[in-house]
């Protein structure tokens, strides 16, 4: 539930294009601390240009139009196209180091120690400590989780996860949600988290705010939206989600 | 000539990795493969070998009797299309939504030029696009948008083997659905042949007839459908579905919610 302090508040935010056009329209929240907000709904409806207003990084052509962000902590992003992210020129490791460097203020050697740690946190080839790789010499998933890695080492108030996991395996996809909120847990960072993914919303995310073409339709509590939405457009997604049939002999325990 | 392919004890190293250890997998005229696995298992890489972007370090691949080398045809080019796993890498940054779909179907000669304008708009209005899209530029749009524009231009020239790797992974499931059912459309329509990555175990099981699962280059199951969802080989396998994420047990879909402990 919201906490007294929140530490982003937005306020009837709006975005629009160069030529006029609305992007975003209205859209309010706040987050508390330590507090993970789910943001879902249509392809093209406006969450990547809302978290990357929070983070002050709109695209060129894009301008805000209205509204406040009010932000009591620094925000760091994992960005929804992993290889656009990442400098293609730079070998990972030393982009993550780089990044640990200057936001963690060590030394560098300090530094390639901690990359290489959450490197290995995130479950990435052990090969990388011994000969770093450029990111087109890794693969869609391992590129995703070297931006997750850059992000963390940010130490981020407001975490800012753009479908994060869209390249992981259901196993990986797992550990690397795990991963992160543990260090949730223990940096006590929040989180809005970006995915078109209901059943990792619902098992991530306390509060869920669905967005279609620019605006909020609907928010509430993750489970109660999730069982008694009101929205029509809220229902129609609950209803599109893949239904899979059971397991003989049932699931393993992970 | 058929579309069946067969791809026959592929090998591919990096250097000194094998991230293909001599795989061989037939995928039948007509019908939809679905690769799943590990993340960094070597499932783009076998989508880049078939659509002829790298050649692999031994083994060989036919496309119906013919044998697909590095260098293709035109006519090669044509029938086998792919949708990359960064949609990205696809869509020149320089050119207008226009001239990328609108290039493809002179180069392949889909429809006589003054059709193409026509064709254009057809192909974005089958992945739920506005036909003012045609003048806006690729960082122009959404990711989820630039995904559907890259499926669209793979169907844009008809291929009769298409290669999509994670092709919906950034649509919402409304869109997601519906493009599915293109795709299935598309089988029936243009007698596809499809091979189709995923992480999304829904989606493999909506669009796959065959089911393949690959870890550590190599290919550890291959199973029928619906045996794979119910009754699968490997334990690798079943330890994928296992780690599905559930929906909470809401009215409509399916599964039950898994507190987290
Ligand atoms: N640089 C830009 N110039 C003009 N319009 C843009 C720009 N970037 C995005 N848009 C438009 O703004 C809208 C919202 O885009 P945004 O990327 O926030 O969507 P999204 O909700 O993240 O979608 P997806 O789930 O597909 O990633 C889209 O309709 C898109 O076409
Ligand atoms: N150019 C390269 N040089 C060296 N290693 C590479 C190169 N490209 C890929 N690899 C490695 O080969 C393996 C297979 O990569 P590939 O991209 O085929 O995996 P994938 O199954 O598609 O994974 P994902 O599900 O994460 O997209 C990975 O371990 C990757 O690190
Ligand atoms: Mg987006
Ligand atoms: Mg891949």
């Amino acid at each position: 539930m919201m906490s007294t302090h929140p530490v982003l508040e937005i306020e009837a935010l709006s975005l629009a294009a160069k030529s006029n056009e609305a992007l975003v329209h209205n859209v309010s929240f706040s987050l508390g601390k330590g507090e993970t907000l789910g943001l879902v709904g249509e392809s093209g409806s406006g969450k990547s240009l809302t978290l990357r207003a929070i983070l002050g990084l709109l695209p060129r052509g894009v301008t805000q139009t209205g509204g406040v962000i009010k932000s009591g902590a620094r925000s760091a992003m994992v960005f929804q196209d992993p290889r656009g992210a990442l400098d293609p020129l730079c070998p990972v490791v030393k982009q993550l180091a780089e990044v640990v460097y200057y936001r963690q203020q060590v030394s560098r050697k300090a530094s390639r120690m901690i990359a290489l740690e959450l490197l290995e946190r995130l479950g990435l080839p052990d090969s990388l400590q011994r000969s770093d790789r450029y990111p087109s010499q890794l693969s869609g998933g391992q590129c995703q989780r070297i931006v997750i890695a850059m992000a963390l080492a940010c130490k981020p108030g407001i975490l800012l996860c753009d479908e994060p996991t869209t390249a992981l395996d259901v196993t990986v996809q797992r550990q690397i949600i795990e991963t992160i909120t543990s260090l949730q847990q223990e940096l006590g960072f929040a989180m809005v988290f970006v995915t078109h993914n209901l059943a990792i919303a619902a098992n991530l995310c306390s509060r869920l705010y669905v967005m279609k073409a620019g605006e909020i339709v609907e928010h509430g509590d993750t489970l109660d939206l999730l069982q008694h939405p009101s929205d029509p457009y809220t229902q129609m997604l609950i209803d599109s989600v893949l239904p899979l049939p059971e397991l003989e002999g049932g699931r393993m325990n992970g | 000539m058929g579309s069946t392919l067969q791809v026959q004890n592929l090998t591919v190293r990096y250097g000194g990795f094998t991230a293909l250890d001599n795989i061989s997998l037939n995928l039948e005229e007509h019908t939809t493969l679905g690769l799943v696995g590990e993340s960094g298992s070597g499932k783009s890489t076998l989508a880049r070998v078939i659509a002829g972007l790298i050649a692999p370090d031994e083994g060989k691949i036919l496309l119906g009797s013919q044998e697909l080398l590095k260098k293709r045809s035109r006519e090669q080019h044509k029938k086998i299309q792919m949708i990359f796993q960064n949609p990205d890498a696809s869509l020149n940054p320089k050119h207008s939504i226009r001239q990328i779909l609108a290039e493809a179907l002179l180069f392949h000669k889909i429809v006589p030029r003054q059709q193409v304008e026509q064709r254009c708009k057809e192909l974005l209005a089958r992945v739920h696009l506005e036909a003012k899209a045609l003048d806006r530029f690729p960082h122009e749009f959404s990711g989820g948008q630039r995904q559907r524009i890259a499926i669209a231009r793979a169907l844009s020239v008809e291929p009769s083997l298409l290669i999509a790797d994670e092709p919906t992974s950034a649509l919402d499931v409304s869109v997601q659905l519906s493009v599915l059912e293109l795709f299935k459309t598309l089988t029936t329509e243009l007698n596809l042949t499809m091979l189709f990555i995923s992480h999304d175990l829904g989606v493999i099981h909506a669009i796959s007839d065959t089911v393949a699962v690959m870890r550590q280059g190599k290919l550890v199951e291959k199973s029928a459908k619906d045996q794979f969802f119910t009754r699968p080989e490997h334990d690798y396998s079943r330890e994928l579905l296992s780690a599905v994420p559930k929906m909470p047990n809401t009215t409509t879909a399916g599964g039950y919610y898994e507190p987290r402990t």
